[in-house]
């Protein structure tokens, strides 16, 4: 209310503020208004997964939509058990992933937070972050009865197959080529390699933002990363997300300058594993700052940077592919433990918290293995939370209270 | 012993008759959870492939590597592995199937204590060439690892071998079926389940003699001419470890003439061709019989098999069996149910955890069930 007298707001609090929130919040909004209006504009709607390659789409001027973006949001805005339940009416289990169930329920009732999503064309669904998008992308296909494109992005257990990387790479061309029916044109290589060294510059930047954490007292925290993620999952390859992390780094550098902590009166540095809990950020960043304890690091975030190093941006098409399919979910436990180690070690962290969350078998399957070898081999306290990402029937807050107190004494031991 | 003895007695203690015949031919046993693991290599190996199928007790060991929204295969299976109740297996094949054995195969390599381990990373779509080839890949990769680990070398002639043997063995039991299938009671009605079961557990070549004894002696069994006031049910899931359900289902007045289980038609469906390159015809196999829902055959592909299955098995009523915890069985459920709903077809739904539900609240639906139809 712009007339109401307004309340004297806290100082401390407001310098903490990253400022370039509102300016995600407009690009956001301008992305969602763009693709509900596709149809208006000629434009054509791919829905993909978080995890698949989008830079051929951005470069065949489709639209790219993403389901578990719009997952979050409907956790985020506490609409998750509402559409969880219309979707178990529907014959979802209760057991299913929530984004999947809340999504399906969205489009069936154009329910949640922006009425629905705007329908696909066709879709696009690569495996290298589950086997559920599979099925629910099956479940969409049939629903909108539009084509459905799969990357099929072999597991890494203990090694990649020289056979494993031919397949994926036959299958970007086969990607292409599916791109090329749905557009009714030719692709345009020379495009692709643009949209792919933008792409490229977005990972480094956003790696170069998750990595001012390191600093002590760290100016951001996991939970600014999760609402600063959807960029990098949503529009990398536009040049709107290079200007967008460029100016959130160089708030961050700003705030390293003047001395600017997210959490005040840093202590504890915590690294954050698996999905956020998206209906809980709040409660659970204002729970752990009252014990002087930051999440300065998550190994979810990263998972759209980390593989950076794999990608030659001269050979975009190809690299990319392969380096898609080792992103930290899609690899064994035993190499995950080497990233976790690393990261650790990066943030210098004291402590890990581990989100076992019931919608995601292949991130919370093998955590209480990695827990184990984190307490043995790093000797740093860890916590599991069991919960939810958007079901929020699955999260006890009195017994997570209590548990959150119990590990940070130990920490404080 | 009679046939149908034996494959109760196996079928009962699975373990117990493993180590008895290991004993006898020293064979090394490959534990496996899943219809795509090539067990036609692993035979050609000199091996035999031993089917795990979860355990039916409390989770005590497992507990500590997995959450308890995973299903109770998984888990049951870790269990007996850590309580060394499978000591009688050399070591397992893990063929990429769904998220939860792909982890499932990292916690059992770091924890169960076996010297062999094999990930058959499967493409999950089938219907590409260049999927295709990969699969093709991935099987010449496997019997090479197969040569490595087991310190064998495996001829052509000895897949090839291997695969008439295969294939004797899922013409029969196909037989099996169709007789049950033509006169329901020509067998018990948990007999499939029990056959199946030890088709995968025993020394296949034992097996197959068996199970033409048995053939032998149903030789002369007669399809019913119907006016049989018995309903005719099939049941659509993964695997199927409880044979009491059958019986509880005959007792209500209905007779499980078909199944689209993991451990039933779909292990026995599908041929391979015996004078095609032996890897590629293999690999053909699971291109083209009928799909778990892991894997991607088409959009309907399922839906369509169900509703082929119940016209031509003459399907009265289809009773889902869905083991808790597994997603890509509870992914395909609503639409499977609006296909047989479309075409005036009832079902039920009956989720398994650890245990089906107590006998008595399971009959009470089954006799409603079968009363509707």
């Amino acid at each position: 209310m712009a007339d109401a007298p307004e309340k004297a707001r806290d100082p401390e609090k407001e310098k903490r503020k990253i400022k370039s929130v509102s300016k995600m919040k407009e690009i956001m909004t301008n992305y969602y208004i763009e693709a509900k209006t596709a149809r208006d504009s000629g434009k054509k709607v791919a829905w993909i997964t978080s995890g698949g390659p989008v830079e051929p789409l951005i470069a065949m001027d489709v639209i790219p939509v993403y389901p578990e973006n719009h997952g979050a949001m409907i956790g985020a805005s506490k609409m998750g058990v509402d559409l969880c339940e219309k979707a178990e009416e529907m014959g979802y289990s209760r057991d299913l992933c929530s984004y999947a169930r809340a999504d399906i329920a969205s489009a069936a009732t154009n329910g949640g937070p922006i009425g629905g999503l705007p329908e696909p064309d066709f879709l696009v669904c690569c495996n290298n972050i589950c086997g559920t998008v599979l099925k629910w992308y099956e479940v969409a296909a049939r629903y909108y009865n539009v084509p459905l494109f799969i990357l099929d992005t072999p597991f890494v257990h203990r090694e990649f197959s020289d056979a494993a990387r031919d397949y994926v790479i036959r299958q970007i061309y086969e990607y292409i080529d599916f791109l090329e029916v749905q557009c009714g044109k030719k692709a345009d290589f020379d495009r692709m390699q643009e949209v792919g060294k933008l792409s490229v510059e977005s990972m480094r930047l956003w790696q170069a933002v998750l990595d001012v954490a390191a600093h002590k007292p760290a100016p951001m925290s996991a939970f600014d990363a999760f609402f600063h993620l959807a960029l990098i999952v949503t529009l990398r390859g536009k040049p709107v997300v290079v200007d967008y992390y460029q100016g959130l780094l160089d708030e961050m550098n700003e705030r390293i300058r003047d001395g600017i902590a997210m959490v005040p009166n840093e202590k504890y540095r915590l690294l954050w594993d698996n999905l956020p809990i998206w209906y809980k950020t709040k409660w659970l960043s204002e729970k752990f700052a009252s014990h002087d304890a930051c999440l300065v690091a998550d190994t979810y975030t990263s998972a759209w940077s980390g593989v950076l190093p794999l990608i030659d941006e001269n050979n975009f098409l190809e690299t990319m592919s392969v380096a898609y399919t080792k992103i930290y979910i899609n690899i064994s436990i035993d190499l995950m433990i080497d990233k976790l180690r690393e990261m650790i070690r990066k943030y210098d962290a004291d402590g890990l918290v581990m989100h076992s969350n019931r919608s995601c078998k292949p991130y919370s399957l093998g955590q209480y293995d990695l827990q184990k070898m984190v307490m043995k081999e790093l000797k740093i306290p860890t916590l599991i939370i069991e919960a939810d990402m958007v079901d929020e029937r699955q999260f006890s807050e009195s017994q997570i209270d209590t548990r959150i107190d119990a590990f940070m004494e130990t920490l404080k031991s | 012993m009679n046939p149908f003895d034996l494959f109760a007695s196996v079928s009962r203690s699975p373990y117990a008759h493993a180590r008895a015949e290991k004993k006898n031919d020293g064979k090394k046993r490959i534990g496996y959870f899943c219809s795509y693991a090539p067990e036609e290599l692993v035979h050609a190996a000199g091996a035999i492939p031993f089917r795990l199928f979860g355990a039916r007790r409390d989770i005590r060991a497992a507990d500590a590597h997995l959450q308890s929204y995973c299903c109770s295969l998984v888990r049951g299976g870790l269990e007996d592995a850590l309580q060394k109740e499978l000591d009688f297996l050399d070591g397992a094949v893990f063929p990429h199937t769904c998220d939860s054995i792909q982890r499932l195969s990292d916690i059992w390599r770091l924890n169960a204590g076996f010297p062999i381990h094999f990930d058959v990373v499967m493409p999950v779509k089938l219907n590409t060439s260049s999927a295709r080839q990969y699969m093709i890949d991935v099987l010449a990769k496997f019997r090479k690892d197969l040569e490595e680990s087991l310190q064998v070398s495996i001829s052509d002639d000895a897949i090839v071998e291997s695969i008439r043997l295969y294939n004797r063995i899922r013409d029969r039991l196909e037989k099996l079926y169709l007789i049950r299938s033509g006169n329901p009671e020509s067998l018990p009605p948990s007999a499939m389940n029990m056959v199946m079961k030890s088709a995968m557990i025993m020394d296949r070549a034992v097996f197959l003699e068996a199970l033409e004894q048995l053939l032998e002696t149903l030789s002369n069994t007669k399809a019913q001419s119907g006016g049989s006031k018995r309903k005719r049910i099939l049941i659509s899931g993964g695997i199927c470890n409880h044979p009491d359900i059958y019986d509880v289902l005959a007792e209500a007045g209905g007779d499980v003439v078909w199944d689209d289980l993991c451990t039933g038609y779909r292990y026995a469906g599908g041929r391979i061709d015996e004078s095609a390159d032996p890897i590629e015809a293999i690999a053909d196999r699971y291109l083209t019989r009928m799909a778990c829902p892991a894997k991607h055959l088409s959009n309907t592909a399922r839906g369509e098999h169900l509703l082929e299955a119940v016209r031509e098995q003459k399907i009265e009523g289809v009773v889902f069996l869905l083991l808790k915890f597994c997603d890509p069985h509870a992914f395909d459920y609503p639409y499977l149910k609006q296909f047989l709903d479309d075409k005036g077809i009832p079902n039920i739904l009956v989720e398994v955890e650890e245990q089906p539900a107590p006998e008595g609240q399971l009959r009470t639906r089954f006799e409603t069930f079968v009363d509707m139809l």
